[in-house]
């Protein structure tokens, strides 16, 4: 019986000898030790809530939205939030917080992350590089394993929500952040995409992706979701919805339509400078989009309780 | 994967082999590699395009072929050809996918290994040009792809950007990538470079302006132009239609065909 293309013992159970795919499915091992994965977990008991933010399709808006949940939960002091970006080839989220050029400190309990606010702790390799032309050419192995020194060594204390911003695609970061947290102790996946087919094939991958892993999907946004010219405030779909958008999407798959995100400049702008863009323009249309979405995904974790008794 | 080694390497009769990076995803990669093949055709020259995005293979739908099929022959796998003229063919790993939402949950090794194949065992015959197509990072798939390819002397790379510092942030790192890889850096191109409004003609720099040209400048690397964000184009690449052939008047038409102008010459420049 074929244990299953991407199951750890795939290429390596006794039912794979003589298959053609064999030597393919081997080369693909290289799973966390379940006993590591145990061990992590431990170090992360105090945090209450991760979700994780994924999307099948680069460029959508992982990184924004993953900044502006982080600003938008941490607008409550009383809460502690953490923004984890293990995106290890195009970390965008040091710049989108404002913290360009600064480096990770250690110390005896580990390495610190980098604080934007008081309540409001990110951890990148950004802060690991010292020049913004240091590629990280890494293949998967390694990025793995600097995924696990982020959730093992990083000293993240008592968090409320670890939101994880993701690169694109369903690979190794991907398959090493579900297998280390455990799909159970992730409350879910926001998914980001933008209207047009092109994405949307890439994000229906996705969407599979976490009901094979056994991810629950808290919902999907659309963002880039029309433009209104500011001078003559006519719509226009840039990035057309010609298969019926997210909407239809998620109709199809089942899974909730979070909301949509109109396209703004101040948006980008606001990311280019590491500035909030809530803040930055809180009256925009896209700011109020934003909003509701992030006011969605907190009743949605409230809901979710993971009590630490819980048996792994 | 001891495959049979053919007589004649499968890619002894590609004349130019460029690849189309950038170290941030949804920058226009695909849509650029799509567009370039499109232009070269209508130039003359016969054109192959191989996707290395394993986890988000675009390249079918752009040409209207996802349903299509691959098969095989001595040599190995025939690219899918676009139509009759066969004038342009493609290998994706989205011809290979049973259905087309299941994803490919591969780890690195994986990836690679499959890499090595479409390098080496698709029957593209006698091309003019061979556009790899790339997902984006600096990972697996770029240093299979760039080791796999060396052997065939590639022309070079394009990089595509967005104008916003988050975008050219990431493309920054990929000229490192190029460095360190020895892959020549034919010039970047900086695509979503402004709107404008179909209805009163107003540009708005959505995702800001000048950060390519800029980085082309800094980095000391050709600067092939800004592409404007143009809803026809999208369109075009949603239905797989010839956005080069069907909508010459079209924003993003004199920047798109200039980019591929720009890369004839060069080769013209390099045999002569």
């Amino acid at each position: 019986d074929c244990p299953g293309t991407s199951s750890a013992q795939a290429g390596r159970a006794a039912a794979c000898q003589g298959c053609p795919n064999q030597r393919f499915c081997a080369a693909g091992a290289a799973a966390p030790d379940p006993a590591e994965a145990a061990e992590l977990r431990e170090r992360l008991r105090s945090v209450k809530h991760t979700i994780l933010v994924l999307s099948g399709k680069g460029g959508v808006g992982k990184s924004t939205f993953s900044a502006l949940l982080a600003h938008g939960l941490a607008a409550d002091e009383a809460k502690q939030v953490a923004l984890l970006d293990i995106d290890i080839c195009g970390p965008s989220i040091p710049k989108m917080m404002g913290l360009e050029g600064e480096q990770v400190h250690q110390s005896g309990s580990g390495w610190s992350p980098v604080y934007v606010e008081e309540n409001l702790g990110v951890m990148s390799v950004g802060f690991l590089l010292s020049s913004p032309d240091d590629a990280v050419i890494w293949r998967g192995p390694k990025k793995n394993g600097l995924i696990k020194q982020f959730l093992r060594d990083v000293d993240w204390g008592e968090i409320d929500y670890l939101i994880v911003d993701t690169p694109p695609g369903t690979s190794d970061e991907h398959l090493s952040i579900v297998q280390y947290l455990g799909a159970m102790h992730i409350d879910g996946a926001v998914i980001i995409t933008t209207p047009q087919e092109v994405s949307l094939q890439d994000v229906r991958k996705e969407i599979n992706f976490c009901h094979k892993v056994k991810l629950p999907v808290i919902g999907v946004v659309e963002n880039m979701s029309g433009f209104i010219c500011p001078k003559c405030k006519n719509e226009s779909q840039i990035f057309p919805p010609t298969t019926g958008g997210a909407e239809k999407m998620c109709q199809n798959l089942n899974v909730s339509l979070l909301g949509k995100v109109p396209l703004d400049p101040q948006i980008g702008k606001s990311c280019d400078k590491g500035q909030s863009f809530l803040s930055e323009a809180p009256e925009s249309p896209a700011a109020s989009s934003y909003r509701n979405i992030i006011q969605k995904i907190q009743e949605y974790c409230d809901q979710h309780h993971f009590h630490e008794e819980k048996i792994i | 994967l001891l495959s049979f080694l053919p007589e004649r390497s499968n890619l002894a009769g590609v004349r130019h082999i460029l690849l189309v990076l950038s170290g941030k995803g949804g920058v226009g990669k695909s849509t650029i590699s799509t567009e370039l093949a499109l232009s070269l055709r209508h130039s003359g020259k016969k054109v192959g395009i191989l996707d290395v995005d394993l986890c988000g293979p675009s390249i079918p739908r752009m040409f209207r072929v996802q349903d299509n099929d691959v098969h095989q022959c001595d040599s190995g796998w025939v690219p899918v050809f676009v139509d009759q003229d066969k004038s342009i063919s493609l290998m994706s790993i989205g011809f290979l996918l049973e259905k087309p939402d299941d994803a490919v949950v591969w780890r690195g090794p994986k990836k690679n290994a499959l890499i090595k194949q479409f390098v080496a065992d698709v029957a593209w015959g006698d091309l003019d040009f061979l556009i790899v197509d790339t997902p984006p990072g600096t990972s697996d798939e770029h240093i299979s792809a760039v080791e796999a390819l060396r052997p065939y002397k590639p022309l070079g790379a394009i990089l595509v950007t967005t104008p916003q510092a988050v975008s050219v942030g990431d493309v920054r790192r990929e000229l490192t990538f190029c460095k360190k890889t020895g892959l020549r850096v034919l010039g970047i191109v900086e695509n979503m470079s402004g709107f404008v409004c179909p209805h009163c003609s107003e540009c708005t720099n959505i995702f800001s302006k000048g950060g390519g040209e800029e980085l082309a400048k800094h980095a000391g690397v050709p600067f092939l132009g800004c592409v404007p964000l143009d809803p026809q184009l999208s369109q075009s690449l949603e239905e797989g239609r010839d956005f080069i052939q069907e909508f010459p008047k079209s924003s993003a038409f004199p920047a798109l065909a200039h980019i591929a102008q720009q890369i004839l010459d060069g080769t013209s420049q390099r045999s002569s």
